[in-house]
C-alpha cells in the first residue's frame, strides 16, 4: 500500500524528503563555501531541516527548542564571531594541495560509506517490546523526567552553561584595554 | 518500501546521523579556519543528536531518554560555541588571523 501523492500521507512524506534535501544541501554549503557568512547561513539551513527530522520523530518540542537554541543563539553568536574577526578581503580560496583535498573526500566517503552499511545491515531489536513504543513522550513526560530522573544532570548543565558565561566573558575581555 | 514513506524507517533516519557526521568530519578536515571548524563540529553533534532521537522514536525502552539527551547536548553545544568564540576573539586580537595556520608560534 503506497500512498498517492495527493493524499494527506503522500504530501507529508514529500515534506520529509524536503526536510532531507535543506539539511543535506546546508550541510554542505557549510562546508563549501569560501565565506565564512555564507557557511553560516548554510549552519543555519542545516539546523532548519534537522529540527523537521525531529519534528517527524514525534518531538515538536525538541523541534522548537533546536530552532531556538541552534538557530535563533548558536548561529546568531558565530554571525557576531564572524564579524569581529573575519578580514575583510578574506575570501581568499581555500588553497590546499589537490593531493590534500582528494585525500579528504576519500577518507569522509569511507567514513559515510562505513556508517551507513554500519546502520542498514544491523538487526536493530528494540529494548523492551513497550506498550507505548511509537508514541514518544510528550513536553509533559520531559518536563517530570527532567526534575525527577535526571535533576542532577540538569542542576549540573546549569551550572556548564554558568561557567561557560564567566569563562567566555574573562576570555574575551583579556587584553582588550591595552589595544 | 515506497519513498514517501520514508519518514517510517528507522534507517533513514540513521543515514542522515551518519551523512551529517561524515559531512562534518570532511569539513574540519577542510577547513583553515577557526570559525569554519567551530560550524563543522555544531554538524557533527548535530548528527549525533539526530541518532539519539531515532532511536528514542523506533527502540526506546523509555521513550523520553532520547529527548532528554538531545536537549543536553544543545545546553553543551550552546556552552562550547560561546567558550570557542570567545577564545577565538582572544586569538583575533593577538595575532589579527583566525586562519588555524597563522597560529604557529610552537611549531617547532
Amino acid at each position: 500500500m503506497s500512498p498517492s501523492l495527493f493524499t494527506a500521507e503522500g504530501l507529508s512524506g514529500l515534506l520529509f524528503l524536503g526536510f532531507i534535501a535543506i539539511t543535506l544541501a546546508g550541510a554542505l554549503i557549510a562546508t563549501h563555501s569560501a565565506r565564512l557568512i555564507r557557511s553560516v547561513a548554510g549552519l543555519a539551513l542545516c539546523f532548519l531541516g534537522v529540527a523537521g527530522l525531529y519534528y517527524y520523530l514525534g518531538s515538536p518540542f525538541v523541534a522548537l527548542m533546536q530552532l531556538l537554541i541552534y538557530v535563533g543563539a548558536v548561529c546568531v553568536t558565530i554571525i557576531f564571531a564572524v564579524m569581529l574577526a573575519e578580514n575583510a578581503g578574506s575570501a581568499r580560496a581555500i588553497r590546499r594541495k589537490a593531493s590534500v583535498a582528494i585525500f579528504s573526500v576519500l577518507a569522509c566517503g569511507v567514513l559515510a560509506c562505513a556508517l551507513v552499511e554500519l546502520a542498514v545491515k544491523t538487526c536493530w531489536t528494540p529494548v523492551t517490546a513497550v506498550a507505548g513504543a511509537g508514541a514518544p513522550g510528550s513536553v509533559e513526560d520531559i518536563g517530570k523526567s527532567l526534575l525527577t530522573t535526571y535533576s542532577m544532570s540538569f542542576e549540573l548543565i546549569s551550572v556548564v552553561l554558568l561557567v561557560a558565561i564567566i569563562g567566555s566573558l574573562v576570555l574575551a575581555r583579556s587584553g582588550r584595554t591595552k589595544s | 518500501m515506497n519513498v514517501l514513506q520514508l519518514s517510517n524507517d528507522l534507517n533513514t533516519y540513521l543515514v542522515m546521523g551518519a551523512l551529517l557526521f561524515a559531512i562534518g568530519v570532511y569539513g574540519m578536515v577542510r577547513r583553515r579556519t577557526f570559525i569554519g571548524m567551530l560550524i563543522s563540529a555544531e554538524l557533527v553533534l548535530s548528527g549525533a543528536s539526530v541518532n539519539f532521537m531515532a532511536f528514542n522514536r523506533f527502540q526506546a525502552s523509555g521513550p523520553v531518554v532520547g529527548q532528554v539527551f538531545t536537549l543536553f547536548i544543545m545546553a553543551i553545544a550552546a556552552a562550547e560555541a560561546a567558550i570557542a568564540l570567545s577564545i577565538i576573539i582572544a586569538v583575533y586580537r593577538n595575532y589579527r588571523s583566525i586562519d588555524a595556520d597563522d597560529v604557529a608560534d610552537l611549531k617547532g
